[in-house]
């Protein structure tokens, strides 16, 4: 066999592979698009085709993808302000108790969030924040922060010390070097780990389904979707429909942002 | 499994990244000042929201809350007896059987099914970084959008899953019933952590030098004998890494499994028990918060042994 024809069979067997991966999404976009009658035949493709099941959506769920897109950025301002200070002492500044913080970030990464929910809706009962988009906001970026944090230091501990004692010699406080010459430098490691703040808060079932579960319409997405899902006669159309509109950002983000996302994965985990 | 751990790289390490061999103590103070005042948002956000909430729910299983004393917060001292209590209940062993058949199984597959396509995908040919991205997507999306995508492939009628097995001759399988549950959400869970460990078995694959491989092939080794000879064992610390991440991961899976079957039947694991018991609507009359909390604490005791065996396997891992 030729070369060429080798690396044609693996591309085949490539695309295979990936197209039954990715069957269960083809199955839902396909239900979103069906009839509602039709959708128990399981069709192929959508053959009763029709936009009815979105037209629902637009009706239905608007203002859950309008609290979502609030609590993730919201979610996101508070990881990145709390994790690239932190960050940058624990690279560059001298900071009594490293190997705890360490230790300490990466349980906080491997606790369930079923127990910080525990705790958390105890809290918010006793101080009246339960279903607010705040506590939320608050609870959600638990996930991010420590993660944050890992990440931000290991990209500031790669930059230059001589950028930063050049920028002290200077006479540049330390507010000054983070502010003029850590974080532009780190601009890349931001865009990552902001990706993955909104998208673990988009996704979050678990918070906003204990400390969020009445708030209306101040419920995010999944709780929309999950409204659906809790009612006795599952309409599969809407319901798929719904799905796939809370994927949007997940596709946005990976066309718009795969290497981010593939630097976010294997950040920690893989050493060089 | 919808995260990932990150660490900071030489934290392990004694020395701090600047230290000078004469700095005066004055300077040294100062600077400590200053570091401390940058860490500070990170310090009190740790009290706060995860020291607080951490003590909080291991308060809540030492005390006996009903829904009664859960408002006026009188809940009497217990000491151990709920967890004496949690530990003889009749659920509390298959529970601990089932979380373990979840989450070696899921383990098991995830990881295997991950190293072939990492392997696979390794010797780049058209399409292959395109292809390994849409890998990753399951990965990414809402764990509530998969789980319930899942649910309606399984759907025991209609589900394309079982029109599919018919097509071989299978009878109908109840996936989503008591018995059947628990293999319906590992599926559903192997599927989830692919992408995961794909992603970073085949970072781990990239940092295995090629000359290994041409000195091998040179020898004569065909691909079987330089894979169980070269990839595999140098994978090891990687290998490491990953099942124990996947097993903190699948520990701590509520959402998957909650949405699909409501913890019923056999898919009942521990974190999905000690959600339903504490938050499950309409499974239980009654709110059992303090069983909750027992629950959640064993959970939490796990995930700092885990901790620090991430941390031992990371040292040895820089020495």
């Amino acid at each position: 066999m030729s070369r060429a024809t080798r690396t044609w069979w693996k591309t085949a067997i490539g695309v295979a592979l990936t197209a039954l991966m990715l069957f269960p999404l083809y199955w839902m976009i396909n239900v979103s698009f069906t009839q509602r009658p039709a959708i128990r035949r399981g069709d192929l493709f959508p053959r009763s085709f029709t936009l009815d099941n979105y037209a629902v959506v637009l009706h239905d769920q608007l203002p859950y993808l309008g609290t979502s897109l609030l609590i993730g950025f919201g979610t996101v301002l508070l990881t990145l302000l709390i994790s690239a200070p932190a960050a940058y002492a624990l690279s560059s500044l001298f900071v009594p108790g490293r190997r705890l913080f360490n230790f300490l970030l990466i349980v906080a990464q491997m606790v369930p969030a079923v127990v910080m929910a525990l705790g958390f809706y105890t809290i918010y009962v006793q101080l009246g924040i339960l279903d607010t988009i705040p506590g939320l906001i608050v609870a959600d970026a638990t996930i991010a922060i420590p993660f944050g944090v890992m990440l931000f230091a290991t990209f500031m501990a790669g930059i230059p010390r001589e950028l930063l004692q050049a920028a002290a010699v200077d006479g540049a406080s330390s507010w000054a070097t983070f502010r003029r010459i850590v974080l532009p430098i780190s601009r890349n490691a931001a865009v990552t780990v902001a990706l993955f703040a909104f998208l673990w808060a988009w996704s979050d079932f678990i918070f906003a389904s204990t400390l969020n579960r009445e708030g209306g319409r101040l419920r995010p997405i999944t709780m929309g979707l999950y409204d659906y899902i809790g009612s006795q006669n599952q309409e599969w159309g809407p319901l798929m429909a719904t799905a796939v509109v809370a994927s949007i950002p997940t596709a946005i983000l990976l066309v718009v942002a795969q290497r981010y996302v593939a630097a976010g994965v294997t950040a920690g985990a893989v050493k060089d | 499994m919808s995260q990932t751990t990150a660490s900071m790289p030489g934290a392990t390490k004694e020395h701090a990244p600047e230290r000078r061999p004469k700095a005066s103590r004055p300077r040294l103070r100062r600077r400590h000042v200053t570091g401390l005042i940058f860490a500070a948002p990170l310090i009190v956000y740790l009290l706060l929201f995860y020291a607080y909430p951490l003590a909080v729910n291991v308060s809540m299983s030492l005390r006996r809350f009903t829904r009664a004393t859960y408002v006026t917060g009188e809940a009497p001292f217990a000491g151990a007896d709920i967890y004496k209590e949690v530990l003889a209940s009749p659920q509390f062993w298959p529970t601990v059987e089932q979380t373990a058949i979840f989450v070696v199984v899921s383990l098991v597959f995830q990881y295997t099914i991950g190293l072939a396509l990492a392997v696979f995908f390794y010797r780049n040919f058209p399409l292959s970084t395109v292809l390994r991205g849409l890998f990753l997507v399951p990965w990414l999306l809402p764990i509530i959008v998969s789980a319930t995508t899942w649910q309606w492939m399984m759907d025991a009628d209609n589900g394309i899953l079982n029109r599919f097995l018919g097509l071989f001759g299978v009878d109908p399988i109840w996936w989503l019933n008591a018995d059947n549950s628990l293999w319906a959400v590992i599926i559903a869970n192997i599927w989830l952590g692919i992408p995961f460990n794909l992603v970073i078995l085949y970072s781990g694959l990239q940092n295995i030098s090629k000359d290994l491989y041409e000195a091998a092939e040179l020898d004569g080794a065909g691909p079987w004998r330089r894979f169980w000879s070269i990839t595999f064992p140098l994978l090891r610390p990687v290998t490491a890494i990953t099942l124990l991440l996947g097993f903190v991961y699948t520990l701590k899976v509520v959402d998957i499994i909650w949405i699909m079957t409501t913890g019923t039947g056999k898919s009942q694991t521990l974190a999905t028990w000690a959600y339903g018991m504490a938050f499950g609507k309409g499974t239980s009359a009654v709110i059992k918060y303090s069983q909750a909390s027992v629950v959640g604490t064993i959970l939490l005791v796990i995930a700092l042994v885990m901790g620090l065996v991430y941390l031992a396997v990371q040292r040895r891992e820089e020495d």
